[in-house]
């Protein structure tokens, strides 16, 4: 809020988060399949999953020191949409409006597979952040970064239990949320919201309606109140 | 014991370990203790599975989950102004703050900004539910090392917070208050006025826990030493918020990524500590609270006039595209990774929060600490389990 306004005519420029892009995509060299950058936003490095922890590694040496976190994005179109077909959200619709088709299109920086790994990391000199990601493959396998990053122990166990991810060399990728009996990986786009099956979403308020008897009353009671302001004033 | 390293707390451990194999007569044997899940210290139910030798922690493991509410599900099957009510319970003692990170992700991907006032307004929420969730931390930490008294003066002071909360937002815990370009609602007539007083005495509750609690001796006995994080631990943790700068990291999203709220338009300052235990990481919190009574006072006397809500459409779609933004909330950064595909709801929100990663390091801090000590440690981490489990 405080900088000057950029004319809108010419694109924002953002030297700062060009020069890191640069310097890193000459020191990741062929490990960095596809960058985006937002400038004055993000900056979006795709990697490859068979090279994570040298690309993290790669980002440490950088300066990326701080560890934001570690997750996993399921670019599957729901087969069940939103589950969307309810009263409510039918008047979300403008009539003349085709519903969204969702595209399957699969983010800045791009994606060949369904799943893909996201990390964010901090540099606290360049006071930048960085988002990096990873295609992963049918095997769903990729190395741990627990040695570089030791907080990303438990984002791992979480990716690992709610997409099914296997990280190579972590000791303990047991369960940390759900219970361990629990069959299935809840964040996949296929895995069913059950509590939306089993019971429709009502998407408005169900309170029950006044009782006919009183509503002439409290009509009246509301009426009475509201004149007696517009008097005041 | 005030070890600075990971190799030199595993050897001291090790060191322990030997002599007590060495006189067998006071060879303890392992015992596993459960502190929690219904204990007053892990505010909810979180439980910590501790493997004692004597009185000593060998292994601390936090187990969750009892919790686990699965945000990140439900946010994909609801429209964006719906995903605010769900995110306000996160966090429950600092909600408004909660939402404002989601909204103003929602924001940089409709290409739309919530007017000045609106930010303003935005941001002395956001200050204010900051006091009122630290200011319960303040008195809570006396508690869980046994001094009574300092909780009972929380309680009183927050509860005049939450009730200038409750007047603008109609809600005391969950405001549910931002909109995508805006806010519900201007502040009500005389609300100003009000706040300022009670900043004041948010101030006198300060110097009152100053007193109490850093003051005291008892207190610092049980305080200074216990539980050091040093600064690489910290980051390759990723501990945010007061923790981090208790560990004398000089870093804080409201000055350092500032998303576009009033925090550049006013002085003010960010407090580090250095010492990276359960002291400093109090001290910080003290300082902080009493720095969001400044930042309040500041922001009160330059609210710009003009509208609270930006032109947006009546059915929020929002475009395709990707965005993180985080903020500094009262316990530490929290963060939205949204992923849109221009549908009515987001395709994939990932949650970013202080308490997980700030919990994350509890297996390493609590390695050879006494049994007496894992509770401060974990009362100055300071988490919120619905922070945690999401």
């Amino acid at each position: 809020m405080g900088d000057q306004p950029t004319p809108a005519q010419t694109p924002p420029t953002d030297e700062e988060r060009e020069g890191l892009l640069a310097e890193l995509s000459e020191s990741l060299g062929e490990i960095l399949v596809d960058s985006h950058l937002r400038p004055h936003e993000d900056l979006w490095l795709r990697v490859k999953a068979q090279n994570w922890q040298d690309a993290a590694r790669t980002a440490k040496a950088a300066g990326f020191t701080y560890f934001g976190f570690l997750s996993a994005i399921d670019w599957l179109i729901a087969p069940e949409g939103r589950y969307e077909d309810t009263e409510f959200d039918s008047g979300l619709v403008e009539e003349d409006e085709e519903p969204v088709e969702l595209d399957a299109s699969t983010g800045y920086g791009g994606g060949d597979t369904r799943f893909q790994l996201l990390m964010q990391l901090y540099s606290l000199d360049r006071q930048l952040g960085l988002l990096l990601k990873a295609d992963l493959g049918e095997d769903m396998t990729v190395d741990t970064l627990r040695d570089l990053f030791p907080g990303a122990d438990w984002h791992e166990r979480e990716a690992h239990e709610m997409f099914g991810i296997t990280f190579r060399g972590h000791p303990t990728l047991q369960p940390l949320y759900l219970p361990t009996d629990f069959e299935g990986h809840p964040l996949r786009k296929d895995f069913p919201l059950l509590a939306r099956q089993v019971k429709p979403w009502p998407g408005v308020v169900d309170i029950e309606n006044i009782p006919e008897h009183l509503e002439a009353q409290l009509e009246a009671e509301v009426m009475a109140a509201f004149e007696a302001e517009e008097g005041e004033a | 014991m005030t070890a600075t390293s990971d190799r030199e707390q595993m050897a001291y451990v090790d060191a322990q370990a030997a002599d007590a194999r060495v006189n067998v007569e006071l060879d303890t044997g392992d015992m596993t203790l459960n502190i929690g899940p219904q204990h007053p210290a892990t505010h909810g139910t979180l439980r910590i599975a501790c493997r004692l030798d004597g009185e000593q922690v060998i292994v601390a493991e936090p187990i969750m989950g009892y919790m686990h509410r699965g945000y990140e599900k439900l946010c994909e099957v609801r429209t964006y102004p719906q995903c605010t009510t769900l995110i306000n319970r996160i966090d429950w003692l600092g909600s408004f703050a909660n939402e404002v990170p989601f909204i103003l992700a929602a924001e940089r991907l409709m290409e739309v900004e919530a007017p000045p006032r609106a930010q303003w307004i935005r941001t002395i929420l956001f200050e204010l539910s900051r006091i009122a969730n630290l200011s319960l931390f303040l008195g809570d930490m006396g508690v869980q090392i046994g001094a009574l008294t300092p909780v009972f003066f929380a309680f009183r002071d927050r509860e005049r917070v939450l009730n200038q909360i409750e007047e603008v937002t109609g809600g005391r815990f969950h405001p549910n208050f931002n909109r995508i370009g805006g806010l519900k609602d201007d502040i009500p007539k005389g609300w100003v006025d009000e706040t300022r007083s009670v900043m004041v005495k948010m101030r006198t509750f300060c110097d009152e826990m100053e007193d109490l609690l850093v003051g005291n001796e008892i207190f610092q006995a049980r305080c200074r030493g216990v539980g050091v994080i040093p600064a690489d631990v910290a980051l390759g943790h990723g501990l945010s918020g007061a923790n981090l700068r208790a560990s004398g990291i000089d870093w804080d999203l409201r000055r350092d990524a500032n998303p576009g709220l009033a925090w550049d338009q006013i002085d003010w300052r960010v407090w580090t500590h250095p010492d990276g235990d359960s002291f400093a990481r109090y001290w910080v919190r003290l300082q902080e609270t009493r720095e969001a009574t400044r930042i309040v006072d500041q922001l009160l006397d330059g609210i710009p006039s003009g509208p609270i809500m930006a032109k947006v459409p009546r059915i929020i779609k929002v475009p395709a595209g990707e965005a993180y933004i985080s903020t500094e909330n009262p316990l530490g950064e929290m963060g939205y990774y949204i992923v849109s595909k221009g549908d009515l709801g987001p395709f994939r929100v990932k949650i970013r929060t202080p308490s997980f990663n700030n919990i994350s390091v509890v297996p390493w801090v609590m390695k050879g600490v006494y049994v007496p000590d894992v509770i401060t440690i974990l009362g100055s981490l300071y988490f919120i389990l619905g922070d945690i489990d999401r």
